[in-house]
Order: structure tokens, then sequence, then C-alpha cells
């Protein structure tokens, strides 16, 4: 009776569990069926052109994507020269330098970061970071680097400035805590050859540590990169929303995400809504591709290192 | 002797930038907490959490209908995404060691890189268009599908690091492999599986992007699963972009709010897993 009762229940189980954990897969094919059977109508229309396309005017429903690409790109970059720096040093400070109750103390405030939602960075950003940004820090980068392109122009507080600083601070946990398990996995000999050999604990810390786990590093710097591309709230809410392409870091400007965010509930007809979920679906190609290059290289680290 | 010296100051150099790389993160932390702390303090009040927001333009009100409304859309998007991420994820850690096994992780791994705008999309897709009207069920849905990778991740890790001979004693004493995945697996690794279901809860909490056009938010009680549901995020967003200063201010008592309610969350499931006996 008993054999027979476990004869019977176990492989339902099984396959039970198996359909639970083949759903998420059909989730995602449905998703990306659903999204690119909606946005057939604006590729039919514009083909490539929405790529290349600057002018977005849903009253005259010419639709294209130039100007947020754009945005996307360089707000995602500017949030990557800021944070890599200071990621790289937080990762290489926790894992090599600190102290250990040191580690344990800041690792939690940088992963104290990483919790505090999307939204309520967008609030720090409208109520105090860009007003700090507008009294104080362009009017000085204005006065001793105007003659660059980039520090001229208004200062309106929001803008292309904001919403990169703003993302290097969101991606900073992700880039430095992945460069610290990355920094941690280097094996020990490697550090004791250097030490040995009378390096200084700079000395030991580039030679053995980053050379070793450079791979890895680029890795995290893409994940992170693919964080910034995909980030929705706080951007909108401090980007300015303008589509423009503008050469100033002090201009507003708009994001693939900012985009969707604002538009979608007010996108009436039809081509309007399918050219925004084509934004989705370019937005979607773009993450994938960046977390599946960043996934890659972490990989090849950890598995050389096992 | 003088390149001793050279090296020696370098070292100093770099030592104090990677310092100072610490320190000046800790900065925007510490001032997003005095921000939301001070400003929210200042601003919430009884009312705040009775109320339901006033008509435009008239001060007063508050967010009761908002904060309800979150915790409706998080129990609903419990009630779907969990059982499915648990079992998915013991799936993988028992039986998938497999080419499917491969195929389901990376499909989650997408998943969880996607930005959650892009889920709100879908779900608008799912729900939205063909029910032809904004739902507290499509946000759930979409909230959802946020939780899923993270659970199932998390679910798959935790059953592996069950000792492979507390299964096998299970499975000598005659006892099928249902039950002893239920009764004695998924029990022992059931601290790590709860910590892992409050994060994800503590990272849907404060979603916004996925919730604007399907949970579209609601300026009244909230009046039906099928109906748009109000949600704290989303109406911190609306009261933040919008022009009135009494606005700004309820803003701001929902931010206090909503990251006093992530932080509780975050810090009860470092107690849980800290009160997990060492399985391994």
């Amino acid at each position: 009776m008993n054999k027979k009762w476990i004869k019977l229940i176990d492989p339902l189980f099984m396959r039970t569990t198996m359909i639970l954990a083949v759903s998420i897969v059909v989730l995602v094919v449905i998703l990306l069926f659903s999204m690119t059977k909606q946005s057939m109508l604006s590729i039919h229309k514009f083909g490539l052109h929405f790529l290349f396309d600057s002018v977005w005017n849903p009253v005259t429903e010419k639709f294209g994507a130039l100007p947020f690409i754009y945005g996307t790109f360089v707000s995602s970059v500017l949030a990557l020269l800021i944070a890599v720096p200071i990621s790289l040093g937080i990762a290489i400070y926790l894992s090599e330098i600190a102290p250990l109750w040191i580690r344990q103390f800041l690792g939690f405030m940088v992963e104290l970061l990483a919790a505090i939602p999307s939204i309520i960075y967008g609030m720090w950003g409208i109520f105090v970071l860009s007003p700090f940004l507008r009294e104080f820090v362009q009017p000085f980068l204005c006065k001793y680097f105007g003659f660059l392109p980039i520090f001229k122009g208004q200062f309106y507080g929001v803008g292309m400035m904001t919403a990169g600083i703003i993302l290097s601070i969101m991606i900073i946990p992700t880039i430095s805590s992945v460069s610290k398990d990355i920094f941690l996995s280097v094996p020990l000999d490697q550090r004791e050859a250097a030490m040995a050999l009378g390096a200084t604990q700079w000395e030991t810390i580039r030679l053995s540590v980053l050379k070793y786990a450079k791979t890895g590093v680029i890795g995290a710097i893409i994940l992170g990169f693919g964080r910034a591309v995909g980030e929705t709230m706080a951007v909108t809410m401090v980007i300015g929303n303008k589509p423009e392409i503008a050469i100033s870091l002090f201009a507003p400007s708009y994001t693939i995400a900012a985009l969707i965010a604002n538009e979608f509930t007010e996108a009436v007809n039809d081509l309007y809504v399918s050219a925004l979920i084509e934004m989705g679906l370019i937005l979607f190609a773009l993450t994938f591709a960046l977390n599946i290059i960043a996934k890659l290289l972490i990989q090849s680290i950890s598995g050389k290192l096992r | 002797m003088n390149i001793y010296k050279k090296r020696k100051i370098v070292n100093k150099i770099m030592i104090t930038i990677t310092v100072l790389c610490t320190l000046i993160t800790l900065v925007p932390l510490i001032s997003i907490f005095i921000s939301v702390i001070s400003k929210g303090i200042l601003s919430i009040n009884i009312d705040f959490f009775l109320n339901i927001p006033k008509p435009v333009g008239e001060p007063g009100g508050g967010m009761s209908n908002a904060i309800v409304g979150s915790l409706i859309l998080i129990g609903l998007s419990c009630l779907w995404a969990l059982p499915l991420a648990i079992f998915g994820g013991v799936y993988l850690a028992e039986f998938g060691n497999n080419k499917l096994g491969a195929i389901i992780r990376f499909t989650a791994d997408v998943l969880s890189g996607v930005p959650s705008i892009i889920i709100g999309i879908f779900a608008y897709l799912f729900f939205v268009l063909p029910m032809k009207s904004f739902s507290a069920i499509s946000g759930a849905f979409a909230l959802g599908i946020i939780m899923l990778p993270i659970v199932m991740r998390t679910t798959e890790e935790m059953v592996k690091m069950v000792p492979n001979t507390l299964r096998e004693a299970s499975l000598a004493l005659g006892i099928s492999r249902f039950r002893t995945t239920i009764s004695i697996v998924l029990k022992t690794a059931m601290p790590g599986i709860i910590t892992g279901i409050m994060l994800a809860i503590a990272r849907i909490a404060g979603e916004t992007a996925p919730l604007l056009f399907t949970a579209f938010g609601n300026r009244f009680w909230h009046q039906g699963l099928d109906k748009p549901i109000a949600a704290l995020p989303l109406q911190i967003f609306v009261y933040a972009i919008s022009p009135f200063d009494d606005w700004h201010r309820q803003a701001w008592a929902g931010t206090l709010v909503l990251i006093s309610m992530i932080f509780i969350i975050n810090l009860i499931s470092r107690k849980v897993m800290k009160s997990s006996y060492k399985i391994y």
C-alpha cells in the first residue's frame, strides 16, 4: 500500500513543481510575444527610422526614439563616470583594508543604499539635490569650467546632471558589492606572493587583486550600466522630461523609461501606444544584452577562481 | 632610498582615497535619512493615517487609502507569486539538475534584470487591455512578477543548503519524496526562504513604475479588486510632482512611512536569518 502510494505521489509531486517552475518561462515568453505583437504597428510604420528620428510629436503622430536613446545613454554613462571609481574604492577598502567590524558596519550601510526605493531617491532629488546643484554646484562649474560646452547654459536644477548623480548613487551598491565579492574570491596566495616580494599594501592590491579580477570588475560595471539604463522613477522626477539633444549637462533631457512612465497613460491612439511599447522593447533588448554580457564576464572570473 | 619613500607615499595616498570613496558614499545616505526623517516628522500627523485625500486644492487629508491599498497589493501578489516561486525553487534545487533547470534559471535571471517599468507594460497588456480598466489585480500581477525570480532563486539556494544526510535519513525510513521535501527539507530551509520572501516584499513595497498604468492610483477608498487602487509609492509620486505645498508635505510624510515599513521588514528578515539554526 505504502509503496504504491509513493509510486503515485512522487512523480506527481515532481511534475507539479516542474509545471510551477516552467510557468516563469511561459510568462517571459508571453511578455516578449505580447510586446512584440503590440509594437508591430509602429515597427511597420517607421521601420529603422524610428531609432534615428529625433522628433517626438504625438499630435502629428511622428515618433522618433533618438532623443530618448541619447538621454538614456548619456545619463547612464555619466552615472558610471561617477560611480565606478567610488564603487571600486569602496570594494577595495571593504575587502582588503578595513578591519572586520568596519567591514560589517559599512557593508550594511551600503546595503541600505540599495534598499531605498527609487521613488524616495526621486523625492530627495527634487527637494534636496536639485536645489543644491542649482544654487551652489552649477554656478561654480559654470564660473570656473564654463569654457567647456557641457557646463554652459541656464541653471534649472533638474536635468541631465542631476539625473546622472542620482543614478550614480543608485548603482554604487550594485557595482561595489559585486566587485567586493570578486576581490574576496581572489586566492590569498596571490596576495602573499606579492607581499613576500616586498610590495606595499597598495601594490599588492594593484598587482595581485585588481589585475586578477579585471574581467569580473568589467562585468560588475556593465551590470551597473544595465541598472542605470532601466531606472525609471527617480530619473523621471529629476531629468526635466524634455526630448532634446543638448550638449550641456545642465539642460533637461529625457530617457526611454521616463517617457514610458509619463506618457503611457496619456496615449490615446493605437500608433502612439504602439510606439511607446516599441520603446519598451528597445529598453528590454538593451538591458537584456547588458545583463547577459555582465553575467558571462562575472561567471568567467569566478569559474577561473574556483 | 628615494624610491622606497615614493612607494610608501603612493601607498598612503591610494589607501586614503579608498577610505574617502567609502565616506563619500555615506553623504547621500545620511542626507536622505536626515531629510526624510526631519521633513517627514514635521509633516506626519494622525490625519495622515486616518483620512483619505481631500479634493484638489483643499488642504489636509491623508493617505490611509494608499497605505491600505499598498497592503492589499502586496497581499495579492504574495498570494499568486509565492506558491509558484517556492515550488519552482524546490524543483530547481531537487530535480533541476538538467537542461530544463538551466533554462528556468536563465529565465529567472533575465526576469530579475528586466526594468520594472517593462513589467508594468506587460501587466497592462495582459490585464488592463482585456479588462478595459486599471485594476488592483493587474497591479498585483506586476508586483508578483517582480517577486517571482527573487523568491525562486533564494528558495533554490536555501533548499540546496539542506544536507543530503537529512533527505537520506528520511527516505531510508520509507517516507515518500513528497513528504520528505515538504516536512523535512522545506521545514529546515524555511527561515532562509522567509528571509528571501521578506526582502522581496520590501522590494515591491517601494515599486512605483509598474503600478503607474496597472493599479493607477485612486483618491478614494478602494472599491474592489477590478477597480483602480491607491498605493503609497504612487501617491507619493503624484504629490511630489504636484505644485501644492501641502501635497509636498504629505509626500514627505508618505516617504517616512514607506521607508520605515521597508526598514522594519529588512530588520525582521535579518532577525529571522540569525535565529535559524546552522544547517551547514
